[in-house]
């Protein structure tokens, strides 16, 4: 006779015992879950790189008509042109070459959901990275300087994307979209800062 | 009376036990499993094949908590080795982004340095298991050696370990430790800067420290760990009797005084597991520094040469070996009897001359002594932490005495002829419960 | 007062015990005022003797309330006035006070905030740390982690004891740190006090010249900033105790349903 151990019980005692093994495993999971919160959460930004995230500011008056300058903004480079009228003007009659005309799959906030892509005329203000692999476009701005129909816009020299001065992606370009635009305010007519807007700091 | 449709679970009483070396082969993912690799063999080998002792006490949870501790380090370490930056100008300020800007980072640096403390807690009460019930004799005197392998492996773990804040504690610390290599007959000093990597403890240092905290001595940790399981689990598990389970098998060929570890011991883990994080979670959550036992306060300011803290003491579970190092007036004998005062565990299997294992069954000066030594380590301690003056040196010296003479005096102790022993009874004493 | 409780009827019986009670609740409240000013920090005896003034400062204690959002404003108020000028919290942002400290963003712009400094910024002070080390010996040190390497008691006794002596190159001394090279830089607000010696340790402080705080206020100051340099030393202090709470409770139904499972389990085993 086995003295020692594994006398069977009667059903009602077994399950008591699923009960409880069921309820302490599911107590423990949940506890494994919580346990799992910190170390997750500690890869989210830290208080440094949202420190450091915070937006730019740029004072545009300082911009010449016609060129750009590079800001940054979270490890991002930022394109702002200041356009001229007759650049502005290059932005229609085109809308056949352009994958994306009304910006429809592109990634910008509602107010740069037209065909400036911006809240006024004068600043284009874009992510100045290429929505194909990343690189960062370079400017030719000079209508005609890529061809006799070239209105003005951007070269990217890592695959041959090309892009209008809203940003918009010309067919038969490897990127798919246009260049995307961060959300942006002008607190004043001279300042514009990157990375908050109406909604809040992004 | 309901009519029973058998399921696993249910055994009718004085049936013999399922066949649980040869299991039944199982189909979907388990079966194409269990083709490849031995997944329900090694079930039911080490688990609810695995026999141990029925009358396992508190003194055996500190095992499993080990274990869990281990793999609580493993893994707040790995996730602080993400932000921590090694070198001179950098760990201390890394400390305090991970304290402050990380997200939860305080929380996981904590768990991690009040984990350090609860491995020592629960490796020290796991080691003194072994000396109330003799675990350390004869079949079981490699895995004791095993044990204190990663008992030195731990011990150069969390010296390293408290070096890389680079607090002036850290600082002072490593100068003080490494020094004592110094004391080493002839290669003492090159030794020291070998070590050092520098004339003094600098990034050097700092570095290849980080490099073995992190990567060398884990992995050590880990295959001893797996070593002494290995090891356990040839002799099987002693117990507070000291009475060897294996030598009285019943009919179906198991122990008569053992019970499957798995579901009866994973079950009583689940509750230890459970006492152990409260205690632990009170004290990450409410006392992290336990009024600087388990963070010294001058380890919050950063390492300066220039200036050494008042007190320089090592952390707490190096306390009683530090306390027997400034017993002694002379520095290299000081050094030596320090090393010995850890060494000596390793002899144990052989200074113990006594038939009987457990202490539940030895004599008056066996457990005399066992007390004396157990009051020694935790009043050596204690004075470790203090400043080495008047009364506290004489009592280190008192101590350190008793502390060598429970080793050393063991041969003679131990012998039945000098301390009668009990008749141990043939089967384990175990009340229901 | 041993009442043998068989010989006496239940109603004298009752009556002792009140009577016990309430001497009992009496001693304990004429024992707890006369040990006020040990249980509630420093000032001394205020009504009684000002000889004592400063005897027990060796047992004086910070007695501050992290939690207390009130306090850590004046507190930060205080250090941007007194103490920024020469020291930095270089491990806290702006930002991150005036998120934990309930300080809204423009009255951290217009009050705390130094002029050019974004919230965004470290708290770092504007004295060049050579020129620090000219005029004082040493480089005032960052204060962000002083409460947890000395200790926040160290802290007040160090505010509380400072006392005149020409002796010093600044004219000060102070009974926590010895020779300390900070000048009594808070003696506008306390005034000057000397120190009276006897047998090599303090018997009393004696106020030499007024400063535009009262006794009482200073201290209240002083709790102030030192409570302030308390929540820079571990600004996750108040978080850590909350969520602590929620664990150990987890904990405890945790376990206790484990130990339930295992009762069970184990009656199997005889």
């Amino acid at each position: 006779m086995a003295e020692n151990v594994v006398v069977a019980d009667d059903g009602v005692d077994q399950s008591r015992r699923k009960f409880l093994t069921n309820a302490t495993i599911a107590t423990g999971a949940v506890g494994a879950v919580f346990v799992a919160v910190p170390f997750v959460e500690s890869w989210a930004p830290s208080e440094r790189a949202r420190a450091l995230g915070a937006p730019t500011e740029v004072d545009v008056s300082k911009i010449d008509p016609g060129q750009m300058t590079i800001a940054t903004w979270r490890r991002q480079p930022i394109y702002i042109v200041r356009r001229t009228p007759d650049m502005v003007q290059h932005l229609e009659g085109h809308d056949g070459d352009l994958k994306d005309p009304k910006s429809d799959s592109s990634d910008q906030p509602d107010y740069a959901k037209n065909i400036l892509r911006a809240r006024n005329a004068e600043y284009l203000v874009l992510i100045g990275t290429c929505t194909h692999l990343g690189c960062l476009p370079k400017q030719r701005f000079a209508a005609g300087e890529l061809g006799p129909s070239w209105p003005g816009g951007f070269f990217c020299p890592c695959h041959g994307s090309r892009f209008d001065l809203a940003g918009r992606v010309f067919n038969g370009s490897p990127a798919s979209v246009n260049l995307r635009v961060p959300r942006y305010e002008y607190p004043n007519d001279k300042l514009l800062r990157v990375g908050a807007d109406e909604k809040g700091v992004a | 009376m309901a009519a029973k449709t058998p399921s696993p679970e249910v055994r009718a009483p004085g049936a013999p036990l399922p066949d649980t070396v040869n299991p039944l082969p199982r189909k979907g993912f388990m079966g194409w499993l269990n083709k490849r690799m031995p997944v329900d063999e090694f079930i039911a080998n080490q688990l609810t094949g695995y026999y141990a002792p029925k009358n396992f006490n508190i003194w055996y949870f500190f095992g499993s908590l080990a274990l869990l501790v281990l793999v609580m380090q493993l893994l707040t370490g790995i996730f602080l080795t993400m932000f921590y930056k090694p070198g001179e100008l950098t760990s201390f300020d890394s400390v305090e982004f991970i304290m402050r800007e990380v997200n939860s980072g305080w929380l996981i640096r904590y768990l991690h340095s009040t984990g350090a403390s609860a491995f020592f807690i629960v490796v020290y009460l796991h080691m003194f298991r072994a000396l109330l019930y003799g675990s350390y004799k004869a079949p079981r005197e490699l895995l004791w050696i095993l044990g204190m392998v990663v008992y030195l492996a731990l011990m150069a773990e969390a010296f390293m370990g408290y070096v890389l804040p680079w607090g002036n504690m850290s600082f002072w610390g490593a100068q003080v430790i490494v020094n004592l290599f110094g004391t080493i007959p002839a290669i003492g000093p090159p030794l020291v800067e070998w070590i050092r990597g520098d004339y003094g403890i600098a990034d050097a240092t700092l570095n290849r420290f980080f490099s073995l905290h992190v990567v060398a001595i884990p992995l050590a940790l880990l295959l001893l760990v797996m070593l002494h399981l290995v090891a356990l689990r040839r002799t099987g598990s002693n117990n507070p009797d000291g009475i060897e389970i294996k030598e009285k098998l019943g009919a179906d060929g198991k122990p008569l005084d053992g019970i499957p570890f798995h579901p009866y011991y994973t079950v009583k883990d689940v509750v230890g597991v459970g006492v152990f994080l409260m205690l632990f979670s009170i004290i990450v959550f409410f006392v992290p520094t336990l009024g600087g036992l388990f963070l010294e306060g001058p380890n919050f300011e950063p390492a300066n040469p220039m200036s050494t803290p008042e007190h320089i003491a090592p952390v707490w579970y190096f306390t009683p070996f530090y306390a027997i190092l400034r017993a002694v007036p002379d520095q290299r004998t000081g050094a030596l009897l320090m090393g010995i005062a850890v060494l000596s565990f390793l002899l144990l299997p052989w200074l113990d001359r006594s038939p009987v294992k457990s202490m539940r069954y030895r004599g008056p000066i066996s457990r005399i002594m066992l007390a004396l030594f157990a009051v020694s380590f935790v009043a050596l301690g204690y004075l470790g932490l203090q400043p080495a003056e008047g009364l506290y040196v004489i009592l280190a010296r008192i101590f350190s005495v008793i502390y060598f003479a429970y080793f050393w005096l063991m041969p003679i102790y131990s012998r039945p002829s000098v301390d009668p022993v009990k008749a141990v009874p043939e089967r384990v004493v175990f009340n229901a419960h | 007062m041993r009442i043998n409780r068989s010989r006496v009827p239940k109603g004298r019986f009752l009556l002792a015990v009140i009577i016990e009670c309430v001497l009992a609740t009496g001693a304990a409240a004429v024992f707890s005022t006369v040990h006020a000013e040990e249980a509630g920090g420093a000032g001394g005896k205020e009504e009684g003797g000002k000889a004592a003034w400063g005897a027990d400062w060796k047992s004086w204690r910070a007695k501050t309330d992290v939690a207390d959002t009130a306090s850590l404003q004046r507190g930060a108020r205080n250090f941007a006035n007194y103490c920024l000028g020469c020291h930095s919290l270089k491990y806290e942002r702006w930002s991150r006070l005036g998120k934990d400290l309930d300080i809204p963003e423009d009255i951290l712009a217009k009050n705390l905030l130094p002029p050019g400094d974004k919230p965004a910024n470290y708290i770092l002070t504007s004295m060049p740390a050579a020129d620090a080390e000219t005029w004082f010996g040493k480089t005032p040190p960052d204060l962000s982690l002083m409460a947890r390497a000395r200790g926040k008691d160290y802290l007040f006794r160090l505010f509380m004891t400072y006392y005149s002596d020409p002796t010093r190159p600044t004219g000060a001394n102070n009974l926590q740190l010895p020779a300390i090279a900070m000048p009594a830089v808070l003696s506008e607000l306390e005034g000057v006090k000397r120190a009276v010696f006897k047998d090599g340790e303090l018997d009393h402080f004696e106020q030499v010249a007024p400063g535009r705080l009262t006794r009482a206020e200073y201290e209240g100051f002083v709790r102030d900033t030192v409570n302030f340099l308390d929540y820079v030393g571990e600004p996750t202090q108040a978080a850590r105790r909350s969520l602590g709470v929620w664990v150990v409770l987890f904990l405890l139904v945790f376990t206790w349903l484990a130990w339930l499972m295992k009762r069970e389990f184990w009656k199997d085993v005889h």
